[in-house]
């Protein structure tokens, strides 16, 4: 039985710990939930409906329960580990990308106090571990001793290595604009934010329209999602790196993508949509703290959710780009405009200011 | 990019390809065996792919995982069993198999079916060529990576399959011509249902349109890849939508004398000059809107009169041999029948199928392009297992 520590464990006071223990089940009840909910919301019904389909109907109303269905079944099934398969680093490939995942829901704050660590490089922070993923696929690609999978693998290392920069460059706007890496910080400086004179609108998707954009782009091509589907193009390397699992490792392959789906449309809010924060709403909205907890999670999360229907729209809609395309639209497009976006950004603060 | 351009582009890519096996400091290719299972070849068609990188050096297809042997068994059933083995050759426009076979056939006994048969005849062609090429422009785009195209060309497919159901009994195999005519006459209220079929056939291929011709993705993945010049398509024999998108205006149904109806509608024979995926897309695309056109005009003159000629009770076919094709919605379907005057089948039945010779081109075609080019143009050639190996 898991209970609350008394006195100090390891030299350190045990209230700590006891924050430590919260914040943990807490990131991931979050990080669960959040892939549940977009893999239900939008794998399952969102697209059934827009591909005039129903989805799944069967488990709970409306087949709300096919999500439990689903784990149980790959929980059920074998873990096969190919014969020429390099077992550790194939094993341990899905856990590496998953911890990336979790890693970035320590920063992301869903109220005024709600926030795992209130880090002062939150940004800096949440892009770096993303970037962890990338050895964990190039991992499973290797591991696995298989032709198709070694060219997802590659094929993810190459495009996850040139959207990072667009990701990375469109986020040094917004942290211009609001002068710290920290996200409440970016969160408060869009509160404050004053756009012509009105405040209230101040959403740095609106300034920082561009880098908005680019953000949801490169975003999508993180998250191997059509149009940037190559590493795993179902039509034509099977299922890239993750053809040879099966059972619980594919599951964890799978939470990983849709809370990694989840974390980083939860970053795009935190950044473009105002975070928590509601719009219209001032500084002394509100009386009792934990009141603006939970709206403020509410509020995140329906952005996330907006958010979320966007990539998933774009990802049944478009074909996908082949490996050249998208790199060169990576170097040739997104990176120079995001440079733009920078200069641009630079110069309005100089001109704001003087 | 004009064509001449891209045909130029891809030539050069053939032979860099080629030159670039025997060098000096080559590094140790990859074979790649795309199939026999894999989702790009749908069906159990294998292709060994040798790589260089993502580029691919040469290709060879290898069929014959599905063959059943369909000739021979011809020789031994008699002439109304061979339509329901004939069926099974493209599976996806049944219908479209059995007419050839079945005008051959009257051909040799010297009969011929009655105009109304003819009419639901070429009605019932054009159905299963829309039933067959919707499923294509559904296909090309999963194979591309859009999903959402697939699933709206299987929902107005299966109008299509609904409707030819209810004339013949079965969706997908028709069995339903018959020596002199048909088995039976239209259902009870099915032209005014078909006619509104065919209007959404159109709305779908506006879809489509809006969907992925213009999206300049798909443009990019499609335009100036898995180029055909004129020349090299006429060399491999290619035909039907292969051929027409490389700038071939050549139909069976026009140019050739049938006794089916195509020539009381009014319709077009579209070409595209590029010769490549793009073309071959676009082509067949208008031919789905052309089909579903001759559909609504044959209908709506449909001559009355009995729908199958005076046959003996006892099909009893004259020594003699004849061949017999048509434009299939894969190409030039073909049958050529020996018949040296038992009661039996056919002495001997040679098939022709469309596919067989599309699918020769893929290692002239496949030489110098990328992994996922393959996917491209081996859906774009569009060809049906069945229909390889018959």
């Amino acid at each position: 039985m898991i209970g609350p520590v008394a006195g100090t464990f390891l030299g350190i006071h045990a209230a700590y710990w006891n924050e430590a223990v919260l914040k943990l089940v807490l990131g991931f009840a979050l990080a669960l939930t959040g892939a549940g909910t977009f893999v239900y919301v939008y794998l399952f019904k969102m697209v059934s409906h827009l591909q005039s389909r129903l989805g799944p109907m069967e488990a709970g109303p409306h087949g709300s329960l096919q999500l439990f269905a689903e784990v149980l079944k790959f929980l059920q099934k074998e873990d096969v580990f190919p014969a020429k398969a390099d077992r550790l680093v194939f094993g341990a490939a899905p856990f590496v990308v998953i911890m990336s995942t979790l890693l970035i829901y320590v920063v992301i704050p869903v109220g005024p106090r709600g926030v795992a660590s209130n880090l002062d490089i939150g940004i800096l922070y949440a892009l770096a571990v993303s970037s962890i993923s990338v050895i964990g696929v190039l991992m499973a690609g290797w591991a696995s001793a298989n032709k198709y999978s070694l060219m997802g693998g590659l094929r993810a290392a190459g495009q996850l290595i040139a959207y990072e920069l667009p990701l990375v460059l469109a986020v040094v706007g917004v942290v211009m604009q609001a002068g710290s890496l920290n996200l409440q910080r970016i969160v408060a400086g869009q509160a404050n934010f004053k756009l012509f004179g009105f405040q209230g609108l101040g959403l740095y998707a609106i300034p920082q329209f561009v880098g908005f954009l680019i953000f949801l782009i490169a975003a999508q091509a993180e998250l191997t999602q059509t149009p940037f589907d190559m590493p795993i193009a179902e039509s034509e390397l099977v299922a890239g790196y993750m053809t040879e699992y099966t059972g619980l490792r594919f599951l964890v392959f799978f939470i990983g993508e849709f809370a990694t789906a989840f974390a980083l449309a939860a970053l795009g809010a935190v950044l473009f949509l105002g975070g928590w924060w509601l719009p219209g709403m001032g500084a002394h909205w509100g009386s009792a703290a934990w009141s603006r907890e939970v709206v403020g999670t509410a509020v995140l999360f329906a952005k996330v959710m907006l958010l979320g229907f966007v990539i998933f729209w774009v990802r049944f809609t478009l074909p996908r780009f082949r490996e050249d395309q998208l790199q060169k639209f990576a170097w040739k497009f997104l990176i120079p405009l995001a440079l733009a976006n920078i200069l641009v950004t630079g110069i309005a603060k100089v001109v704001a200011s003087a | 990019m004009t064509a001449t351009e891209s045909q130029q582009r891809a030539y050069i890519a053939g032979q860099a390809a080629e030159a670039r096996v025997n060098f000096a400091l080559e590094t140790e290719g990859m074979t790649l065996n795309v199939g026999p299972q894999h989702p790009a070849t749908h069906g159990t068609l294998r292709i060994v792919v040798r790589l260089d990188g993502e580029q691919v050096v040469w290709a060879d297809p290898i069929p014959g995982y599905m063959h059943r042997g369909y000739e021979k068994l011809c020789e031994v059933r008699d002439y109304a069993q061979v339509t329901t083995l004939i069926n099974r050759i493209d599976w996806l426009g049944s219908f479209c198999n059995e007419v050839p076979f079945v005008l051959a056939a009257e051909e040799l006994m010297g009969i011929e079916a009655p105009p109304r048969a003819q009419y639901i005849r070429t009605v019932l062609f054009e159905m299963g060529r829309i039933a067959n090429l919707t499923l294509f422009l559904g296909d090309m785009a999963a194979q591309v990576g859009a999903l959402t195209p697939v699933f709206y060309a299987f929902r107005d497919r299966e109008y299509v399959l609904n409707l030819i159901e209810s004339v013949t009994g079965g969706r997908f195999h028709p069995n339903f011509d018959r020596i002199g005519g048909l088995k039976d006459d239209l259902p009870k209220g099915w032209i005014d249902e078909t006619t509104q079929v065919m209007r959404r056939i159109g709305e779908f291929c506006d879809e489509i349109d809006d969907l992925l011709i213009g999206n300049r993705i798909f443009e990019e993945r499609c335009r100036g890849i898995g180029v055909v010049p004129r020349d090299v398509a006429l060399e491999y024999g290619l035909s039907g939508a292969n051929a027409r998108a490389s700038g071939i205006d050549w139909d069976l149904r026009r140019d050739e004398d049938s006794p089916l109806a195509w020539n009381h509608a009014d319709w077009k024979v579209w070409t595209h000059p590029d010769g490549d995926s793009f073309a071959r897309y676009w082509v067949r695309q208008q031919e789905v809107r052309e089909a579903s056109k001759i559909v609504g005009q044959l209908l709506d003159d449909l001559p009355s009169g009995p729908i199958r000629a005076k046959t003996p009770a006892r099909i009893r076919i004259p020594r003699g041999e004849t061949w017999m094709h048509a434009e299939n919605p894969l190409g030039e379907m073909g049958y050529y029948v020996v018949s040296d005057g038992s009661p039996g089948g056919p002495f001997r039945c040679k098939i022709r199928t469309p596919s067989f010779s599309n699918v020769s081109i893929v290692p002239w075609l496949l030489r110098g392009v990328y992994v996922p080019d393959v996917i491209t143009i081996l859906a774009s050639l569009y060809f049906i297992l069945g229909d390889i190996d018959r």
